[in-house]
């Protein structure tokens, strides 16, 4: 019976939302403050609606309900608790309420935390956020109910797909929609400036730190996908420009944008109809990725057979949001005020550049993502485009970014000089070259490109910490602002990424290789012993282990066991691969197939990854980087007061 | 003209060109990334030139893989019911790839007829069909029952 209480909570919360989205935007043009003050009570009780429907469906995987067909489908009596959590999230249903779920989990946290914006605006902020939240649980209900029952009752359930059973899997895809789903938040504050034709700049330093958390979010969510792809997929591979990756990194791309220009519209003005758009464009772009993702129109690891009426309402909806908010855009941004002027080399010409840049990136992976279904849809044939695609455009676009980065960090508003910016960063940058040319010396295979990759990030991570230290050793200043710090570490993390991603490029060795027990094979100075396999016996599943010691010289440094597992109720076969992680190198062991009847001779992949780490530990950086921006107190002071120009910049009023 | 709107004019014409370039850059890097789906019916139709890169897609015929006893490599026959073609693969092939299941084999055409593979794919689900392969079987009429 409780299963029947989740779907009551699901319309309950489908209500609670048509009164969220209906009553403080009539109430914000009529003036009517008691419509108005129920947008908080609206967005919590829908949150809480929202919970209690998720939990039961939670209990209803972990009390192992086999009449639900969505447990049914997903679990099984043999699963460990924690994964039976998990699954929740495993399928398309779940994972559609767990996006519905973090969506009113951050209208909650709007509704309790911007209490102090004007009291129009806010109801409108909420009301936006009120009518995503009406199309998302009107798609669960009418497309993908979790709840519906399976008569007569399943005896057992179908299992948890084994790739998913592994805690990349409990933890990326929450992560991953709190940043999708947390530009909801910079959307709705765009479209409530845009009704409201806001005259001041304020609501971009109200967005702000919405901004920087989803931001924060989507950016660790990637990298956990790219982690768990790594170590689950049992190929080593960390990034496969696959169709539904392009479609978490796409909002990334234009968020990044859209977080270097909203600082140039909080502090400048300019750029301020820039900011609109790429506010409206990141939640675009996510929706656009559920679509791609959910609708299953595109090949990819992702894709699982599904139902075209899916497709087609989150296409109705995405219509609906894009086409709505640009022409809103349209019709509104010409009377939005213009910022000031500035020259041609300033700071926000630099930002500028990064704008520019990433917008570009953006549009190029929409284009490599949609291109094969423009061509499928014109009949001209099925293509798919490859990753070169995509690595190409990227290595070159990279490079006005890494050298604008640093540059940028020391240079003015408004307006600067070279010869003042060439003084300042003369020596990271010669340090960073003479950094390049030793590791090009020590390392000659990894080439010109990842050379200068290397000195790339070289530059930008000492291009930051300059900056900093000069700060701490100036006379004037004795504290270093918060918000300088968080900029100095996303920007380290840039570089510290760069430089994994260059020698893990180029100095990686791979071997395919044919075992038998007792084969060695050498392989960048580390001996790998094949010991053979045996049987082991996992809670599900049943496994053929291997077992591998891994030596230098005569020293043993570890010993792998990589797995090949059957899981019995889906009759699966998975990979486990078997990795010695470490600072400046990864050892990884796979079990390929048996090659032969009695199991003794397998096909193994034997890798080396070189500084593979430094590519997440980039990214954890950058993370933190947004984190601690987003905590700035500035954001916490008084919202409705203009906020007075930080120290050294003009003010120049619009 | 006034200065700002000669430096404004500089400004636009630096985007538009710099935008010009990479659109340029891009068409060509697609145009050369661009992979044909094709199926064994299209090259047996379409006599397609030996070392064009394309992804073969269709079913692996049962009792057609062999391995070698030495080494890594491995042939099989991907078929859409009326017409077949020899692969030749060297390396691992993933879990999910069996007799009988749904494949996507990318590489290219040898002189003597045979597909050389670079890579080969087959899906996470085990119900799942590439959906180009699932359309080829449709077209060919060979019609398999997929969930």
């Amino acid at each position: 019976m409780t299963v029947e209480l989740g779907q009551i909570s699901l319309l309950a919360a489908l209500l609670t939302a048509l009164v969220l989205g209906l009553l403080p935007m009539i109430g914000s043009y009529t003036g009517n403050r008691r419509f108005m003050a129920v947008s908080t009570t609206a967005s919590l009780v829908q949150c809480l609606l929202l919970m209690v429907a998720f939990g039961i469906l939670t209990s209803a995987f972990i009390i192992q309900d086999f009449s639900v067909e969505y447990v049914a489908r997903n679990s099984n009596s043999l699963l460990p608790m924690g994964f039976r959590v998990s699954a929740v999230w495993s399928a398309h249903e779940g994972s559609l309420l767990l996006w519905e779920l973090i969506l009113s989990i951050w209208i909650a946290a709007v509704a309790l935390f911007s209490k102090r914006l004007p009291e129009v605006f806010r109801s409108r902020v909420l009301a936006v956020l009120g009518w995503i939240s009406v199309g998302f649980l009107l798609f669960i209900l009418l497309t993908s109910n979790p709840f519906g029952r399976l008569i007569p009752s399943a005896v057992e359930g179908l299992d948890l797909n084994p790739l998913l059973q592994d805690f990349g899997l409990i933890v990326h895809p929450p992560l991953l929609y709190m940043g999708y789903v947390g530009f909801s938040v910079a959307f709705a504050f765009a479209v409530a400036a845009l009704l409201g034709g806001e005259v001041s700049r304020d609501w971009v330093r109200w967005s702000r730190p919405w901004t920087l958390v989803a931001w924060a979010f989507l950016t660790i969510g990637i990298a956990l996908g790219s982690w768990w792809a790594y170590y689950e997929l049992g190929w080593g591979g960390y990034w496969f420009w696959d169709p539904v990756e392009n479609a978490s990194f796409m909002p990334w791309l234009v968020g990044t944008a859209l977080i270097h220009s909203q600082a140039v519209t909080e502090k400048r003005g300019a750029f301020g109809n820039w900011t609109l758009l790429l506010a409206l464009s990141a939640f675009s772009l996510s929706l656009l990725g559920t679509f791609l993702v959910r609708s299953g129109v595109l090949t990819s690891v992702h894709a699982f057979a599904s139902d075209p009426t899916r497709g087609i309402f989150i296409l109705v909806y995405l219509g609906v949001v894009v086409g709505g908010s640009l022409t809103l855009y349209a019709a509104r941004a010409p009377k939005m005020i213009q910022g000031g002027g500035f020259a041609g080399l300033s700071r926000e010409t630099f930002l500028l550049i990064n704008n520019l840049v990433f917008a570009v990136l953006a549009a190029m992976v929409l284009t490599g993502t949609l291109y094969p279904l423009l061509i499928d849809a014109i009949g001209a044939g099925k293509i798919s485009v490859g990753p070169p695609y995509f690595g190409l455009l990227f290595t070159w676009l990279l490079v006005p970014i890494v050298l604008a980065m640093p540059i940028g960090i020391y240079s003015r508003w408004q307006q600067d000089s070279g010869s003042r910016l060439i003084s300042k960063v003369r020596w990271p940058f010669l340090m960073a070259l003479a950094v390049g040319t030793i590791v090009w010396i020590m390392q000659p295979d990894i080439g010109f490109v990842s050379a200068a990759g290397v000195t790339g990030g070289a530059w930008v991570i000492l291009g930051s910490l300059f900056y900093v230290v000069q700060m701490m050793t100036s006379k004037n200043r004795i504290s270093i602002p918060a918000s300088v710090l968080a900029m100095t570490l996303a920007h380290v993390g840039v570089g510290v990424f760069l430089i994994g991603l260059s020698l893990v490029s180029t100095l990686s060795t791979e071997k395919h290789l044919r075992m038998e027990a007792g084969d060695k094979y050498e392989m960048a100075g580390y001996t790998f012993e094949f010991l053979g396999t045996s049987i082991v016996q996992g809670a599900n599943y049943s496994a053929d282990q291997g077992e591998f010691i891994i030596s230098k010289g005569d020293r043993e440094i570890t010993r792998l066991y990589p797995q090949k597992r059957e899981y019995a109720q889906r009759g699966n076969t998975m990979t486990e691969a078997a990795i010695d992680p470490g600072f400046t190198r990864d050892l990884y062991v796979s079990l390929g197939e048996p090659l032969d009847q009695n199991g003794q001779a397998w096909a193994v992949r034997v890798y080396h990854k070189p500084f593979i780490r430094w590519i997440w530990l980039g990214a954890i950086f950058i993370m933190a980087g947004g984190f601690l921006a987003a905590a700035n107190k500035r954001y916490r002071r008084k919202m409705t007061a203009k906020e007075p120009v930080l120290t050294g910049t003009k003010e120049v009023t619009a | 003209m006034t200065p700002t709107r000669k430096r404004r004019l500089i400004g636009v014409l630096v985007i538009v060109i710099g935008v010009g370039i990479a659109a340029v850059v891009a068409i060509k890097a697609l145009n050369e990334n661009m992979l044909f789906f094709v199926s064994p019916s299209d090259v047996k139709e379409q006599n397609l030139p030996a070392g064009k890169r394309f992804r073969l897609g269709g079913l692996v015929e049962n009792g057609s893989v062999n391995r070698a006893s030495d080494s890594l490599a491995v042939v099989f026959v991907v078929t859409d019911g009326p017409n077949a073609v020899d692969v030749r693969f060297d390396g691992i092939l993933p879990d999910l790839f069996r007799e009988g299941q749904g494949i996507i084999a990318i590489g290219e055409l040898t002189p003597d007829g045979h597909f050389e593979a670079a890579e080969v794919l087959a899906k996470h689900d085990e119900n799942y069909m590439p959906p180009e392969v699932a359309d080829a079987l449709e077209k060919s009429g060979h019609v398999e029952k997929a969930e």
